[in-house]
């Protein structure tokens, strides 16, 4: 096991603010039955843990939470795995700091 | 789309995009800067630490005005292994100075007032825009933007793509690659809130001076990586980050590696009881002189974290991006005067100016440091960390054993761990890469 420290990213999205856009998810995961290593990758490295393997064994996103560093793009864009924008104006996250 | 017609747009609205916007605008130029966030600022992340000198070329009486948090009066290195860490400290009263070098500040307020500064000096800034794409003429030359607003598209001379390190349009207009997972790193941050007194006196701290600490070691788990703890006036932003290729392959998460560093024992009494208030993550360009794409084309310039201008050497991304935003603005300002079009002939200029300055020049010098520094992150982040800490408890550890046998244990251990031709060609590989 490489991390031996017990994080609930979703109390750290917590401290956050976010302006939601239903329905317009600015990222989305290429439909697949079984997941590439890029997308298998996401599973640990995206720092708001968006990425989620669902029963049937495939990688799917929920793009509320994004802090929109782009660490999936970088990895998962290139072989088509991801499909990448930003949110539209004024929506995603709303840093207070920064 | 939008009929009225601008000299120059500016896309992205943080350091570099601010300082592009603000010298055109001052120079009379029709200025038109768009940003994604609600405010400018809102979208922005960084450690933060301003460097004076870049800002006071564009607002020379900054100090009066803009929100800063601490001038910088120590600097704290820290090579770091599980329980310990060995330290090179500098603190001088020399940087209680009237017009102080370095500041912490607070990315989402700083901006946010830099950007006023830039509408003051006439340029139109539009928020809560985002660009979709490029316009181009039949020929590939950039004509304007397409923004996710009705009508959107709008047309300028030129565009300054000041988008930032994970900008989508060069890369979707073909001017240049996505960043490699090599080249960038992800530091992820959060700000915990203290007393100021408390913050002073965990730190040392007179009033408003602030100390800095920058942390690599064990805690980056054997990947090219560095953590950092700035004191702002009343919280400490604290954050670690390792390359995205690093994190690809080894399976770590950078929440885990970010719980480890608080929980380090060097760590942990600086923080205690605080309130974090925020959790952030952001790219940082890490690839130096070898990955700066194209900087220039027909209609269109490149500035900033969107170049990949970052000295990760020596932790320096605003000051270059700020740097280039003005270099570029005065360069096409040139241009303009001369009444020449936005060709990119004419815009090589801005590289060439750029070539000329401290920005390029600081690229050039550590252009090998990365991929040493990349290729034999177990050796630089994992293996010294531990045999200098040994060294050191061995140095100060009082236990009877005669210093001539401590000396030649802790020599073995070196020469174990590495072998005395791994121990030089790191030495001489290190010398020559930072030369």
């Amino acid at each position: 096991m490489s991390t031996d420290v017990a994080v609930r990213v979703e109390d750290k999205l917590f401290y956050n603010r976010y302006q939601v856009d239903p329905g317009r998810a600015h990222i989305k995961v290429r439909p697949h039955t079984t997941p590439s290593p890029q997308l298998k990758a996401l599973l640990k490295a995206c720092p708001a843990r968006c990425y989620e393997l669902n029963d049937s064994g495939q990688v799917e996103i929920t793009v509320d939470g994004c802090i929109e560093c782009g660490t999936c793009r970088v990895i998962g864009e290139a072989s088509g795995d991801i499909e990448w924008s930003y949110p539209r104006g004024g929506y995603g996250v709303l840093f207070k700091f920064g | 789309m939008i009929e009225e017609r601008f000299d120059a747009i500016v896309v992205g609205a943080g350091m570099a995009g601010n300082a592009a916007a603000l010298t055109m605008a001052k120079r009379g130029m029709k200025v038109l800067q768009l940003e994604r966030g609600e405010y400018s600022g809102s979208k922005n992340v960084q450690g933060a630490i301003l460097y004076a000198d870049m800002l006071e070329k564009l607002i020379p009486e900054f100090r009066e005005e803009a929100p800063l948090e601490r001038h910088l009066v120590e600097q704290r290195f820290w090579m770091l292994d599980d329980k310990s860490h060995v330290g090179l400290h500098y603190k001088s009263d020399d940087f209680n100075e009237e017009k102080p070098n370095r500041y912490t500040i607070i990315r989402a307020q700083f901006d946010k007032w830099f950007s006023s500064k830039v509408k003051e000096a006439g340029a139109t800034v539009l928020c809560e825009t985002t660009v979709t794409e490029l316009a181009q003429d039949a020929y590939g030359k950039v004509i304007g933007v397409k923004t996710d607003r009705r009508d959107g598209e709008i047309h300028a001379d030129v565009v300054v793509l000041a988008e930032g390190v994970n900008g989508l349009l060069g890369t979707r207009a073909g001017l240049r690659d996505r960043p490699k997972p090599e080249n960038v790193a992800l530091a992820v941050k959060e700000m915990h809130f203290l007393p100021r007194e408390t913050i002073e006196a965990r730190f040392n701290l007179k009033g408003d001076e602030g100390a800095v600490i920058e942390a690599a070691g064990t805690i980056s788990r054997g990947m090219t990586g560095m953590g950092f703890i700035y004191s702002n006036k009343e919280c400490i932003s604290l954050g670690i980050g390792c390359l995205v290729s690093d994190f690809q392959k080894t399976g770590e998460t950078p929440y885990g590696l970010l719980e480890r560093f608080k929980q380090h024992p060097s760590v942990a009494p600086l923080i205690e009881g605080s309130e974090v208030k925020e959790y952030s993550a952001h790219l940082i360009p890490e690839g130096g002189y070898n990955a700066i794409p194209q900087l220039c084309g027909d209609g269109w310039v490149v500035v900033g974290d969107a170049a990949q201008l970052n000295n990760a050497i020596h932790r320096e991304g605003s000051n270059l991006a700020m740097t280039s935003g003005r270099i570029a603005a005065e360069a096409i300002f040139q241009v303009k005067s001369r009444r020449d079009p936005m060709t990119k002939e004419n815009l090589a200029l801005y590289k060439k100016m750029l070539e000329e300055s401290f920005v390029i020049k600081d690229l050039k010098k550590y252009k090998d440091m990365p991929a040493l520094l990349h290729n034999q992150s177990q050796n630089f982040f994992l293996t010294y960390p531990q045999l200098v800490s040994k060294a050191m408890q061995n140095f100060v550890r009082v236990d009877g054993t005669p210093k001539k046998e401590k000396e030649s244990s802790m020599l073995r251990s070196f020469v174990n761990a590495r072998s005395w031709t791994g121990l030089f060609g790191d030495a001489f590989k290190f010398a020559r890469a930072w030369r």
